[in-house]
């Protein structure tokens, strides 16, 4: 079986659940290799993860530029690799990054690029839910090696055992690839939950919660059910909540198993960048409020009554 | 600063967007189009940068006919001169094929900053300025969510949005610059600027003219296909309720019984 690259997702080491999903889709259709660029040091922290689910081989490219300079040199590495490793196929996260590292990728390689993929079949025909959700498009790249960004929580992780043969990759990055440099890196807000497109249950506050303090209330939830925040454009705009938050479709797709909309009405915009969650509940007091038209489960009412109840009731059954 | 900013045309998001499915693209003509809404971003910092550093902007884009009515909307805003890449060879182009083609029209308006919004709302890739960077040979500065150029020492500064903050990313110009919203407030063109946009200069490219390989454009020279479309298959009813001072508990237990929680 042809080897298939799977480039690890990852915070200066620690893999991110998403490279749990692409290995356990890689396995379909390949033998899984894990690629990991990060800086000197840090792939000690991966190497476990990567054999838990299945790595048959890991490349391993630390260097100071992978982290040092803005996505050239990843995309400098996998084009390497596609000539000697000759693989099926690159899985990425659909990541901010993920898709940009992917796209140079195929650039470099003349492949072709598949975004946001929810599904790989056998023969390597994607699955895509375009259109904010509406279309459902299977298609296949016709050149190259095919390069497929994975949306996050589009596969159940499966573990399956391996002891990987590690090889070193050697990182000659050209100096054509080293011309945005980043000199800083500054985290904000940190706040302890799970990144909002991997989260298995994100709260989402709205428009309805009337003000930045009132976000409290979501993070409360968010916090007792173990999710991320999200917010609406709405909320963003207005400047509750920080940007990186904004789920739509000018701001992350996220399809966990559970989505909580707290006074979010339900705009086009918004529905582009959730509505593929498995399940969603709604809380509004606009009965007719687009969201109840996506809700498995809503509740017409005050947010500031029902929101503080259900807090109350999950901490009670816990 | 010669700064050129890239634009799309895009159905307009409260359209029913779907695929022709005569050929699998997005259908365009029966849908009312605009300016994709990132893109006012985009040409907002252009201007902001030429009116702190002097220069000139060209709205360049990509499409057919109608499409022109983005670099129209550019110029309106205060964009000086726009750039047109028509040609019927160029339907059905991937974004690789797309941001080829808008760098061969890019490259000999020999820019120091070329800006590029993060996405479109259609096809939303969020691949094209890492794209151009990668075909023009420039430094990538894109997620910025605040950019700063100093022209005297040939360098532009952004902040890139990452998932917990941000990076300061520095590079020499010339460069791609990708701009996330939340870094402007897009101004509205004035009737002044409308009527002023009639005289500005546009001028419209053939592929011949840009130079681009016929046998690589459009469909024909995708480096994907697609097999089939179908709409999503509408979701079954849920339950709503009012809320009679019980809400809470009743979602509750909906999500103890789904076992979510």
């Amino acid at each position: 079986m042809a080897e298939v690259l799977v480039l690890v997702e990852h915070a200066d080491g620690e893999p991110k659940k998403v490279t749990a999903e692409l290995l356990t889709l890689a396995r379909r259709f390949g033998e899984p290799s894990a690629v990991f660029l990060g800086g000197p040091g840090t792939y000690a922290k991966a190497k476990d993860f990567l054999a838990r689910y299945g790595a048959q081989k890991v490349y391993v490219a630390e260097s100071a530029d992978i982290d040092g300079y803005v996505v050239a040199p990843k995309a400098e590495v996998l084009a390497g690799l596609f000539g000697s490793a000759a693989p099926a196929a690159l899985l990425v996260a659909a990541t901010a990054e993920g898709r940009e590292v992917a796209a140079r990728a195929a650039a470099k390689t003349g492949s072709g690029l598949v975004w946001d993929v929810v599904d790989v079949a056998p023969g390597l025909v994607v699955t895509q839910q375009v259109f904010g959700g509406s279309t459902i498009v299977r298609s296949h790249v016709t050149k190259g090696t095919p390069v497929i960004t994975v949306r996050p929580n589009s596969a159940a992780p499966e573990e399956a055992p391996a002891t990987p043969e590690e090889q070193q990759v050697d990182v000659a990055v050209s100096d054509a690839a080293k011309t945005a440099q980043v000199s800083d890196r500054v985290v904000e807000g940190k706040s302890g939950r799970p990144d909002l497109t991997e989260a298995s249950i994100v709260v989402s506050g709205g428009r309805g919660l009337g003000a930045a303090e009132n976000f409290r209330l979501v993070e409360e939830l968010a916090d007792l059910m173990g999710g991320a925040v999200g917010a609406s454009r709405a909320a963003t705009d207005a400047g509750w909540y920080p940007h990186q938050a904004q789920v739509g479709q000018t701001g992350k797709t996220v399809s966990p198993q559970l989505y909580v909309a707290v006074g979010i009405s339900g705009a086009i915009q918004h529905r582009a960048g959730m509505q593929t969650s498995k399940t969603i509940v709604a809380i509004n007091k606009d009965p007719e409020a687009p969201i109840f038209e996506l809700a498995d489960f809503g509740i017409v009412g005050d947010l500031f009554n029902v929101v503080p109840q259900l807090t109350e009731e999950l901490r009670k059954r816990q | 600063m010669n700064i050129v900013v890239t634009v799309k045309q895009v159905p307009d998001t409260w359209a029913e967007k779907k695929l022709d499915p005569s050929d699998m693209t997005t259908d365009r003509a029966t849908v009312d189009n605009v300016l994709n809404e990132m893109d006012e971003y985009g040409v907002e910092e252009a201007l902001l940068l030429k009116e702190a550093h002097g220069g000139e902007v060209t709205a360049v884009t990509m499409g057919p006919d109608k499409a022109v009515e983005a670099v129209r909307k550019a110029l309106q805003m205060g964009a000086d001169k726009g750039v047109h890449l028509c040609d019927a060879s160029l339907h059905g182009s991937d974004a690789l094929q797309t941001a080829s083609a808008l760098a061969k029209v890019i490259a000999p308006l020999n820019p120091d900053v070329v800006i590029v919004a993060s996405e479109a709302s259609d096809a939303r890739g969020g691949v094209v300025g890492a794209l151009l960077a990668e075909y023009l040979g420039l430094p990538q500065l894109t997620l910025a969510r605040k950019v700063t150029a100093d022209p005297g020492g040939g360098t532009v500064t952004i902040e890139r949005q990452t998932d917990n903050g941000y990076a300061t990313v520095l590079g020499k110009l010339p460069v791609v610059v990708g701009v996330i919203e939340k870094i402007n407030e897009p101004r509205y063109p004035s009737f002044k600027g409308i009527m002023a946009a009639k005289k500005k200069p546009l001028v419209t490219m053939t592929a011949a003219d840009a130079g681009i390989d016929p046998g690589s454009a459009g469909l024909s020279g995708a480096h994907s296909e697609v097999d089939e479309a179908q709409p999503r298959p509408p979701k079954a009813a849920g339950q709503v309720v009012k809320d009679e001072g019980d809400g809470g508990a009743k979602l509750a237990a909906f999500l103890a019984d789904q076992k979510l929680v």
